[in-house]
């Protein structure tokens, strides 16, 4: 355990930002370029991993572990939207026959 | 009977309402039956009025009968009451209204036989009595004023009868606005009227105002509005122009309004508020100058008119100034004497051309007449009566009424006298032209009219007859001393002069000045008749057609001086290029802008809006991300 700490601590903590922004700005973008739902649910996990990674980055930087308890929770959480939202998306596909985001405006009404 | 003069309005009134109801459910026999009949009850009681007045002036006891209905409002120290007023001047009025109305009613029970308005007509002319009767049966100002305005209306909507003729309809409109012109002015004199003396009653503001010393400011601001008003109710410069428009309606309405009745308003008026006058020689003048000026130019334009009815027209405006011009020397008896007996012989002009248009088929052009005295002998009989009446040929009526006019002119200006003695010269000429044109000669309409010439049936001859009778005799009852009367009707008015006798002056011309005055105008008339036989029977001339009228004078008399043209270029065009500037760049592009601009904002910021309820989830997104983006730059500017 100390040596997955001191392996982690091995590279600067800035790089482990540098990289989580990347990984999160890609996640964005896709979620708001993309038209595929699916793939916009493939970008927020994007997101939601970026920011785990950054969280456990700093749990191990600063020695503290509630950083890994918050990872848990949102592991746990976004396999519990994901199932949701896939389930969503199949009772969208199965009325409109399409997964296209731009297709989905009945939540206007 | 003095307690049922409410009555006298009031039954012309419910003859307008069963009239007016039932004018396309009863046959015209029963329309024409209770329009006649609710006038025939109100002369009843107009004479029944008359005599109990008349017997109260015999008996020296005071013949002014106040008959209080009701308090009709109060608003602060003003109360106005509905209260009638019976009068020497009133009762006489009475008579000639309700009197002449009923011929003219018998008469159109005929004229109008074949018109589909019928019942509309009788309704209108109904209402047109009941408006008269309360305009001189009013007691205040404010009564008379319902009257005033109530005869306006049934003016304009019998001369707009057959609106669906546009140029009829104008005419209509004509008259109203420039009635409403005249209307302004009294109702602002009520308004001084009030101010200054805190009621309308006719009694009290007349015992108020004499106490005020001649030449007063006040009277004469009054007074030069009153007179306003009468300009525009009896068709005086500037405001005549209107009723020679007015002949547009069916000819009893001519006959009735506006020749005999409605526009004598205007002279009631100034006679019922002499006291007021009397105490403003400034007015007086003005009123004697207008009123001369209108005569003369009535009376010169009538000269070359060849539509039978415009002739008439004209003669009515000029002898209207011929009242005027009395009312403006002082000569209030006599202006009341010729309303009188003008009443007699222009209804009796009007009906007979009435009369004669019905015998051409609606042919109203003096120029396609001629020869008509065999084929119309009791109309051509009746209307000679009447142009002598007119012209001032003694011993008919027209004669004597207007003499005592032009012997008061004389008194007070010989020069005023002179341009009264022109006009009358005129009229004897124009009305004479007129019954050669008409009745002599030979007949030059078509063929087909020819045939069908025939006297008129008993309900039209018989009016005129009566008419002619009037016309004939009605002068008598105001014989001047000189010719060794009594001057009955000044003797019998002479309540209402009474308050103001200070201030008139009384005629005091010799007996020989008089008889020249006489002498001269009805040598003139008849000098004037001999010219307009050999003119137009001896030489047979037929006016020519409008575009050949040679010389300035023919044309100016022809083309009515251009007042209209005049009137058209002064006010009727910029009130038109004002309205139509305040209709584009006001009305539509300022009002309309921003009353619409204030609906297009909403709409579309509406149309902005609702882009954020889209449901489109990649927008929300998107918005999402911007907002997140903006709080992260607020904390970090913050910062």
């Amino acid at each position: 355990m100390d040596s997955m700490i001191t392996q982690i601590q091995g590279v600067p903590l800035n790089h482990y930002i540098i990289f989580c922004s990347l990984i999160f700005a890609i996640g964005v973008t896709g979620v708001l370029i993309r038209r595929n739902v699916i793939i916009i649910m493939m970008s927020i996990e994007l997101m939601l991993n970026s920011v785990n990674l950054l969280l456990a980055a700093f749990s191990a930087y600063r020695g503290d572990a509630s950083g890994q308890v918050f990872v848990f929770f949102i592991m746990a959480l976004a396999a519990a939207e994901v199932a949701v939202g896939l389930a969503i998306i199949i009772m969208v596909y199965r009325n409109t026959k399409s997964v296209d985001i731009e297709s989905l405006s009945k939540l206007r009404w | 009977m003095s307690q049922l003069i409410w009555l006298i309005p009031l039954i012309p009134f419910i003859g307008f309402v069963i009239n007016g109801l039932t004018r396309n459910v009863v046959p015209k026999s029963v329309t024409a039956i209770v329009g006649c009949g609710v006038v025939l009850a109100s002369f009843i009681l107009s004479v029944m009025g008359y005599l109990e007045v008349s017997a109260a002036r015999e008996a020296g006891l005071p013949s002014t009968l106040t008959l209080h209905l009701f308090d009709w409002f109060s608003v602060g120290r003003m109360q106005v009451g509905l209260s009638l007023l019976l009068d020497p001047l009133s009762a006489l009025m009475l008579l000639i209204i309700t009197g002449i109305g009923l011929l003219i009613h018998l008469y159109s029970c005929s004229y109008m036989a074949h018109d589909a308005g019928f019942g509309k007509f009788f309704a209108y002319l109904n209402l047109f009595i009941f408006f008269m009767t309360i305009l001189v049966l009013g007691s205040n100002y404010l009564v008379m004023f319902i009257g005033w305005e109530g005869v306006g209306l049934c003016s304009y909507l019998l001369i707009g009868f057959w609106f669906k003729n546009v140029s009829y309809a104008n005419a209509a409109k004509k008259a109203f606005i420039m009635n409403r012109i005249g209307d302004l002015g009294f109702l602002i004199a009520m308004f001084f009227i009030l101010e200054n003396f805190g009621t309308l009653e006719y009694a009290e503001v007349f015992s108020k105002a004499s106490t005020l010393p001649v030449g007063n400011i006040t009277l004469l601001t009054i007074t030069l509005l009153l007179f306003i008003a009468a300009t525009g109710k009896s068709a005086q410069i500037p405001l005549f122009t209107w009723l020679p428009d007015a002949m547009a309606g069916p000819t009893p309405v001519s006959a009735l309004i506006h020749a005999a009745t409605m526009v004598t308003a205007g002279i009631y008026l100034v006679v019922r508020s002499n006291v007021l006058f009397l105490l403003a020689p400034f007015t007086m003048e003005i009123m004697a100058v207008v009123g001369l000026v209108t005569a003369l130019v009535g009376a010169f334009i009538a000269l070359t008119q060849h539509d039978i009815k415009k002739v008439l027209a004209y003669s009515t405006v000029s002898q209207l100034g011929y009242m005027f011009l009395g009312l403006g020397v002082g000569a209030f008896t006599g202006a009341f004497f010729h309303v009188l007996t003008h009443a007699f012989f222009k209804a009796l002009l009007f009906l007979g051309a009435g009369s004669v248009i019905h015998a051409m088929h609606n042919e109203q052009d003096m120029r396609k007449m001629g020869g008509l005295r065999k084929a119309l002998p009791i109309t051509f009989t009746t209307m000679l009566i009447g142009t002598i009446a007119i012209s001032g040929i003694p011993p008919f009526a027209g004669f004597f009424s207007k003499d005592e006019i032009l012997a008061h002119t004389f008194q007070h200006q010989p020069l005023f006298w002179a341009v009264g003695f022109l006009t009358a010269l005129c009229t004897a000429f124009y009305m004479f032209r007129l019954l050669f044109l008409t009745f002599f000669g030979k007949f030059r309409g078509t063929d087909e009219q020819q045939r069908h010439l025939h006297e008129s049936p008993w309900q039209m001859t018989l009016p005129l007859i009566v008419l002619a009778i009037l016309s004939a005799l009605g002068g008598w009852i105001n014989l001047p001393a000189a010719l060794g009367g009594h001057h009955n009707l000044e003797t019998f008015l002479a309540p209402i002069f009474e308050l103001g006798k200070p201030h008139s002056v009384a005629l005091s011309l010799s007996h020989s000045t008089e008889y020249m005055l006489m002498a001269v105008s009805s040598l003139g008339a008849i000098v004037m008749l001999i010219l307009a036989y050999v003119r137009y029977v001896k030489s047979g001339r037929i006016p020519k057609p409008e575009n050949e009228a040679t010389g300035l004078l023919h044309r100016l008399s022809f083309h009515k001086l251009y007042v209209d043209e005049l009137y058209d270029l002064l006010f009727v065009k910029p009130f038109k290029k004002l309205s139509r500037f305040l209709f584009t760049y006001i009305d539509k592009m300022g009002i309309d802008g921003f009353v619409n601009g204030v609906g297009e904002f909403f709409v579309g910021s509406g149309k902005g809006i609702r882009q954020l309820q889209s449901g489109h989830v990649g927008f929300y997104i998107m918005m999402m991300v911007i907002g997140v983006i903006a709080i992260l730059i607020y904390g970090i500017v913050r910062i």
